[in-house]
């Protein structure tokens, strides 16, 4: 019953939060909401973790051989649980902000993670895509209504975007079905026994590869990233680089890596090639951002290009490095973008340029966020660090490309670029002389205290102790690598 | 044949209500029951119970198919009637006449839906297309009306020519004008043969608007009462497409590999074409015309493909495709302006209007959760499943990309733009409910579609 209540909750209460016509309390009934959620999500992986709790399987559309299957494995939960503890997060952080029809904005915040869980949870084909786009749908409405003052335009690019990569994935998807042996079957299961021929894999592989590198985004699809995250809501932003950018390295795992392979292995340098340039092209045009959103933005660019490569390594320690690092990844952008709202609430202002001397006026902050920016740059002890030093293992140790060293060479370079576009932001922000837009500064208030404090315990615990989540997913990693390796020829 | 006499009877019913009373809400109940009746006694023919015995010596044959689709079409015609039989009034004085009609075009379209011979489904396309004619040039005094009906009627009397020459053709080769017996074994195509069923092949392509035989479609939708575009463009483009492919299942069937890359240029043409031009349209009016070509194409997919997957989703898409469209129409019919700036801030006006329109709009876009996307689904499968026609089915996927290009403008006018405009727009509590329930209607087709698929299955073992 886990699964379903982990969309059920969000889905409904963001239904009925349309209906609420008191602001605050729509706020309120959304955080209780999404603190349900984590509750729910919480049970799963402690005292109702036996098998029967833990997936849900309905009939839905029997003509098509598709059901309304829904599982948590061990990425599930490390995904669910994510999205679980971003929501409650983000609302807290947001308190303060208010919306125009708060209810609506509410509504659409619920419903995107009803999405999101979807997405983590669905295996069956069908449901898998009902959802992807389920998500994307909130998110539209949510950066369209409440962005900045180019929202519409951007946030269109970006629906359109992402909806191109989809039906090319659902093309592909009634494609494999078709394969399936018997009267099809959109069950995921029945998509891994299927062995397709190397032709087949290799297209199939792009159909399915684009719609996953748009969300991501991998360079050369990146395009719609900065000005989205830029003019969305900052709340919005979270979500969208948090959770949503997860959608994309998740899927490559669930539903590319074990389906076709060959077409992962046959391509994989060419994939490998435009990760290594995205990574660098995102650092070096971070180091010139004036705008903090963008910066963190194209850092963000970087991050999923090495996730990426590190996928493609298909080693054990590749794929644990990822799964570690899209949880990590989503709290310390979440932290990122807290500040940086934040700062843009109290000086109106998000650029480099105009602000300085923070620490002097607001410690607190300046901690906080210092330690999030050196977990962004993965330094040891933080929670990043173990996840890329899995990865970089992974992409080093790699055997299925001859270019391995390079890889590894190139990745480490992008981390020590990413050490200089965020130290000189903490420099430019919170070191220096107090200017005029600064002077009047004052400390942050106590929830965004709060929220922040979390979000760095959380850096420092799994910084020092990861073993939990490495376990959690090792079943996933190592059933995905042994199904890989069955269909090598 | 239930639906034949009754539809037939109930056109000379409602000219007669017009002469008996003025009153336009008696005639408008009148026609809304007499379409629940009609209705009915389809659904009756549909449980074995026939009303009426008449020997049609196989020229018809009423499988559950063809009455099923009626079946789809009286029902969209229903919701039609009921969103928007208020508008007639609008158009002219002649309210009954205007319902009797669209009866007699039901009538066509039992035909079409039923035919076994080539006569049927000449007579069933000329009793639709010549009260469409009328209606559309219905608003006597509007230039553009007579402008459209005009061309509708040259064009629509040159497609008719193209069909009777290949009729005639056919039945040369053949000669018998019964669909089985036009259909080849494995005897070579003889040039009458190939010839005739080319020039139905046009012909039924300007009926269904396909592209290069679309040319008419954007005027005479424009020119046309938007109340009757609203019919034309879904209901009577689903009868056509039901004719299409009964001809060529039954008919042309064991040739399909000699007509499919025809039929797939002619689909891949009307893709591009529709949506290219719709996207620049500054009316919301001429998109709906151009985004109906568009979805013609993607319904064209079902002929292509020719198997159970495209019959069952040329259902589901018609059914989507008919609500959607009569519920947009409908609310266009309230705006006083019908670009695309007129429906600026309809959210903050009519927040009931808008948020039905959108699901009507995501509907169209073929969004998941809706019942568009599960037409567009059945398409795709139908297709994919052919395998020979994969260029066709990339194509048709960035074309709906495009789509929602223009869809999408819409909902953005209404949502995110501001309008200083004030004016009322009247819409009664009883509309919002019906534009409501059909709404609701999409989003359960969209989610629950088993409830159709059982039906159809039900009916065509």
């Amino acid at each position: 019953m886990i699964p379903v209540l982990l969309i059920l909750i969000p889905l409904v209460s963001g239904l009925l939060t349309f209906f609420i016509k008191k602001d605050s309390s729509a706020r309120l009934g959304s955080l209780v909401a999404v603190v349900a959620t984590l509750v729910v999500s919480v049970a799963g992986l402690t005292f109702a973790k036996d098998a029967a709790n833990l997936s849900f399987d309905a009939e839905w559309l029997p003509a098509l051989g598709s059901r309304f299957t829904v599982t948590l494995d061990g990425m599930g939960q490390l995904l669910c649980l994510l999205t679980a503890i971003a929501f409650p997060l983000i609302f807290i952080a947001t308190w303060n902000t208010t919306y125009p029809n708060a209810n609506r904005f509410y509504a659409f915040m619920l419903l995107s993670q009803a999405g999101l869980m979807g997405v983590f949870l669905a295996t069956d084909a069908l449901l898998f895509y009902f959802f992807w786009e389920l998500a994307l749908i909130p998110a539209y409405f949510l950066c369209s209504t409440w962005g900045g003052e180019k929202r519409i335009a951007v946030t269109f690019k970006f629906f359109i975007y992402t909806f191109l990569g989809s039906l090319l994935m659902l093309v592909a998807l009634i494609y494999i079905y078709f394969q399936t042996p018997g009267d099809h079957s959109f069950a995921l299961k029945s998509f891994y026994e299927l062995t397709l021929k190397p032709d087949q894999q290799s297209w199939l592989f792009w159909m399915l590869f684009i719609a996953f590198a748009i969300k991501m985004p991998l360079f050369p699809f990146h395009t719609w990233q900065p000005d989205t995250y830029e003019q969305s809501p900052t709340a919005t932003t979270m979500v969208l680089s948090g959770i949503m950018v997860k959608m994309g390295v998740f899927a490559v795992i669930r539903w590319l890596a074990p389906i076709v392979p060959g077409g992962l292995w046959g391509w994989g340098d060419t994939v490998a090639f435009l990760s290594m340039v995205g990574m660098i092209y995102a650092s070096l045009l971070a180091m010139q951002q004036d705008d903090m959103k963008r910066l963190i933005a194209y850092s963000s660019i970087a991050h999923i290009g090495l996730m990426n490569l590190a996928i493609f390594s298909t080693t054990n320690a590749g794929m644990q490095g990822v799964m570690i690092q899209m949880f990590n990844h989503g709290i310390n952008i979440i932290g990122m973008w807290i500040v940086v709202e934040i700062i843009e609430r109290k000086y109106h202002t998000r650029k480099m340029s105009e602000l300085g001397g923070l620490a002097q006026k607001a410690p607190g902050l300046a901690i906080l966020f210092v330690v999030i920016a050196l977990a962004n740059v993965a330094l040891p002890l933080t929670n990043a660090f173990i996840g890329e030093f899995l990865m970089f293992t992974g992409v080093f140790t790699s055997n299925v490309s001859k270019y391995n060293y390079i890889y590894t060479v190139v990745a480490g370079i992008s981390i020590i670029l990413s050490a200089i576009y965020t130290l000189n932001m903490i420099q430019k922000v919170f070191f220096g002389n107090t200017n005029s837009v600064t002077a009047a500064a004052t400390d942050i208030r106590p929830n965004e205290k709060w929220v922040l404090a979390v979000i760095v315990v959380l850096i420092i615990v799994l910084g020092v102790y990861p073993q939990p989540i490495l376990n959690l997913t090792e079943g996933t990693v190592n059933s995905i690598l042994s199904k890989m390796i069955t269909k090598h020829p | 044949m239930n639906a034949i006499v009754f539809s037939a009877i109930l056109g000379v019913v409602m000219m007669f209500t017009g002469l008996l009373t003025s009153n336009k809400n008696i005639v408008r109940s009148v026609a809304i029951l007499g379409m629940a009746l009609l209705f009915t006694v389809n659904l009756l023919d549909i449980y074995n119970v026939h009303l009426f015995k008449v020997n049609v010596h196989e020229m018809l044959v009423f499988e559950n198919f063809g009455l099923l689709f009626n079946a789809v079409a009286f029902g969209a015609t229903l919701v039609y009637f009921l969103l928007s039989g208020r508008d007639f009034e609008k158009v002219g004085n002649h309210v009954a006449e205007y319902f009797a009609l669209i009866f007699f075009i039901s009538c066509g379209i039992s035909l079409v839906t039923s035919y076994n011979s080539l006569l049927m489904l000449f007579l069933g396309i000329e009793i639709i297309s010549i009260p469409l004619y009328i209606l559309t040039g219905s608003d006597k005094r509007n230039l553009k009306s007579n402008e459209a009906s005009l061309k509708y009627l040259l064009m629509g009397a040159f497609s008719t020519g193209l069909m009777l020459m290949g009729i005639a053709l056919i039945y040369g080769a053949k000669g018998s004008f019964f669909l089985h017996a036009i259909s080849l074994g494995n005897e070579a195509i003889n040039p009458l043969m190939g010839a005739g069923m080319l020039l139905l092949l046009f012909s039924m392509s300007f009926k269904v608007s396909a592209a290069p035989f679309h040319f008419w479609t954007p005027d005479v939708y424009d020119g046309a009462p938007t109340v009757f575009t609203s019919y034309m463009a879904t209901i009577v483009k689903g009868a056509g497409f039901i004719a299409f492919i009964r001809l060529f299942q039954t008919g042309f069937g064991s040739m399909h590999p000699h007509w499919q890359l025809a039929v797939a240029i002619i689909t891949a043409s009307t893709l591009l074409f529709g949506n290219i031009t719709a996207v620049f349209q500054q009316s919301v009016k001429r998109m709906l015309a151009y985004s109906s070509i568009a979805q013609a194409g993607f319904m064209l997919l079902a002929i292509v493909s020719l198997s159970q997957k495209g019959n069952e989703g040329l259902f589901f898409y018609t059914a989507a495709y008919s609500l959607a469209t009569i519920g947009i129409f409908a609310v266009l019919l309230k705006m006083k302006d019908y670009t695309f700036e007129g429906f600026n801030g309809l959210a903050k006006r009519e927040p009931v209007l808008a948020a039905t329109t959108t699901i009507f709009l995501l509907s169209l876009a073929g969004i998941p959760g809706t019942a568009g996307f599960m037409g567009k689904l059945y398409m795709l499968s139908a297709a994919v499943e052919n395998g020979k026609v994969m260029w066709l089915v990339i194509l048709a996927v960035l074309c709906a990309v495009i789509s929602v290009y223009y869809y999408f403008r819409v909902i953005q006018a209404m949502y995110f733009k501001e309008s200083q405009d004030a004016t009322e727009i009247e819409a009664s509590p009883v509309f919002k409910g019906l534009l409501i329930a059909t709404a609701v209607a999409i989003i359960l087709l969209g989610l629950f579609p088993q409830w159709l698929i059982d039906t159809l299955y039900f009916f065509t073992i």
